[in-house]
């Protein structure tokens, strides 16, 4: 019996490790979204809150807090409040298995990148719970715009993971980035890291596909009914999943904590790599959204399914072939 | 007791509950969430027992794909109550119930291997082994699964899709290929004439 206490106090302990950083990463990831926005509209972007505006995050942060919670008397009460904790707890459970350096992961198992999958998909449920609960026509309407941008997307973002499986010979992240120690995988896959990304966009219902919570048309989307607390969890959640996708693009075509070539003589520790490339996929995030206007859903649609799959699939089929080709075979297969 | 004990009573328990709270949830939405439930316990107790690989697998398709259109359907449709009640339906129930904890009680007792076979074959990993055995000894059959799973599927696309004529549609080849001077027409109708769509 001690012994389990002492395996569940010491799991509690890792995972505090993990949470407690990354939401200071989600808290300035919101300020880094309003200073890269500013600064492509030529603005200044927040700067009273604290030097530079570095205390705006928490500014905002401790506003929403103070804020009422309104459940719609029609609401079911019990789905309502669940959507949010899903949606928050989910986006931080992937962080479980992301290899931050070489030795620096919680749980080094033998399928991360199913289990990222796995997850990934999972994170549907909040928002198509929250739709259905909140009993209201712009929460369900978001809700299922998501539920299908999602599916849609996932199944290209599969393709992708198994080109890198194929090429990397593991399903352990830790592996996957060790097999790029040659070449970083974004160089012989380059068409399957832009899908990926864009994939990444669809799947975090981010700008230019954030078609789930389109202002315009559906008011705030599945969020429409959510104020206070319940509300703050949705959006780091949101936040959560953008630093987990950007960090999921950094281990499979990036190379992980792996030093940029050229540079291995200086003295940087792995997980500095780790963090600038995946800051660097965030900020492509950011720059995305300042820049490009919104889809329409039938074309997103079409991307998805008409264009993105048959690629990913010819892909696949076409690094396989060259593997066995040129006997290039990951060894231990 | 160890942690993985706790976790596996834990597993089975929230499995057992859900289980029966997704045939006597009153909301059809409701007990396709206790369903979820249930694939994600059932997933844990794979993990449990070191197949880490079918865990992964039950969350990424049933929980992921396939408990998700349940929902859609379930939520679009807004049948409210199913039809008919519990008293009619019992015998049926029942009879199912029996055949299917007959079955169970053969697999226990009598027939089905009676070691568990160790899950992990001269020491690869448990997906390694898996991949091993599929596209080597049971080629052929998996092959066959996925045979099946194609005709299934295009038995559902053959029942549902109609050709209806009439119907507007976005042609994106056209739309990036148009040019300016086709898109805008300019018209000066004399008082009273209007404009016609072939008046040119």
């Amino acid at each position: 019996m001690l012994d389990a206490v002492l395996t569940i106090l010491q799991v509690t302990l890792g995972i505090l490790l993990v949470v407690v950083p990354l939401l200071v990463c989600i808290a300035y990831l919101t300020l880094a979204e309003r200073k890269v926005i500013a600064a492509a509209h030529r603005r200044r972007g927040p700067n009273v809150v604290g030097p530079f505006g570095l205390l705006q995050p928490f500014a905002d942060g401790l506003k929403l807090l103070t804020k009422e919670i309104v459940i719609p008397s029609r609401a079911n009460r019990v789905v309502f409040v669940l959507a949010p904790v899903v949606t928050f707890t989910l986006s931080l459970a992937a962080w479980a298995v992301i290899p931050v350096s070489e030795q620096l992961v919680l749980a080094n198992i033998n399928v991360g990148v199913l289990y990222l999958f796995a997850i990934s998909s999972l994170a549907i449920y909040g928002i198509i719970m929250a739709g259905w609960a909140s009993n209201s026509k712009y929460p369900f309407l978001g809700a299922l715009r998501s539920a299908a941008q999602m599916v849609s997307y996932e199944v290209s973002i599969g393709f992708v993971i198994v080109t890198v499986v194929l090429c990397a010979g593991s399903l352990n992240l830790t592996e996957i980035v060790q097999a790029q120690e040659r070449i970083w995988y974004v160089v012989p896959l380059l068409p399957m890291a832009v899908v990926f990304f864009i994939s990444a966009l669809a799947e975090t219902n981010r700008a230019p596909f954030d078609l789930p919570e389109d202002e315009a048309a559906l008011v705030a989307g599945y969020a429409t009914e959510y104020s206070s607390m319940l509300f703050v969890m949705f959006f780091l959640g949101e936040y959560a999943s953008m630093i987990l996708m950007s960090a999921m693009g950094t281990i499979l075509f990036l190379g992980g904590w792996l030093p940029v070539p050229g540079t291995e003589v200086l003295p940087v520790p792995g997980i500095v790599w780790f963090a600038l490339k995946t800051a660097f996929l965030l900020f492509v995030f950011l720059w995305v959204r300042a820049t490009l206007p919104r889809y329409r859903y039938d074309q997103l649609m079409r991307i998805g399914w008409k264009v993105f799959l048959p690629l990913t699939l010819a892909w696949v089929v076409l690094t396989s072939a060259v593997l066995v080709a040129f006997d290039w075979l990951p060894e231990g297969v | 007791m160890t942690a993985p004990d706790l976790f596996f009573w834990l597993c089975a328990a929230v499995l057992m509950m859900s289980s029966v709270f997704v045939v006597s949830a009153r909301s059809l939405v409701h007990a396709v969430f206790f369903l979820i439930l249930a694939f994600l316990n059932a997933a844990g107790l794979f993990i449990l027992l070191g197949a880490e690989f079918l865990g992964m697998m039950m969350l990424i398709v049933y929980v992921g794909a396939v408990a998700v259109l349940f929902l859609f359907v379930v939520m679009t449709l807004d049948t409210g109550q199913p039809g008919g009640t519990l008293r009619a339906r019992l015998p049926a129930a029942l009879a199912a119930g029996a055949i299917l904890l007959l079955e169970l009680a053969f697999v226990a007792f009598a027939g089905g291997p009676t070691e568990v076979p160790e899950p992990l074959p001269g020491g690869v990993s448990n997906t390694r082994a898996l991949g091993r055995l599929i596209y080597t000894d049971y080629a052929a059959l998996f092959e066959l699964a996925g045979a099946i799973l194609l005709v299934a599927m295009i038995g559902a696309i053959v029942l549902a899709h109609r050709y209806r004529p009439g119907v507007r549609r976005q042609d994106p080849v056209r739309q990036f290929v148009r040019q300016q001077g086709e898109s805008i027409r300019l018209e000066d109708p004399a008082v009273g004439a209007g404009v016609s769509e072939q008046g040119r």
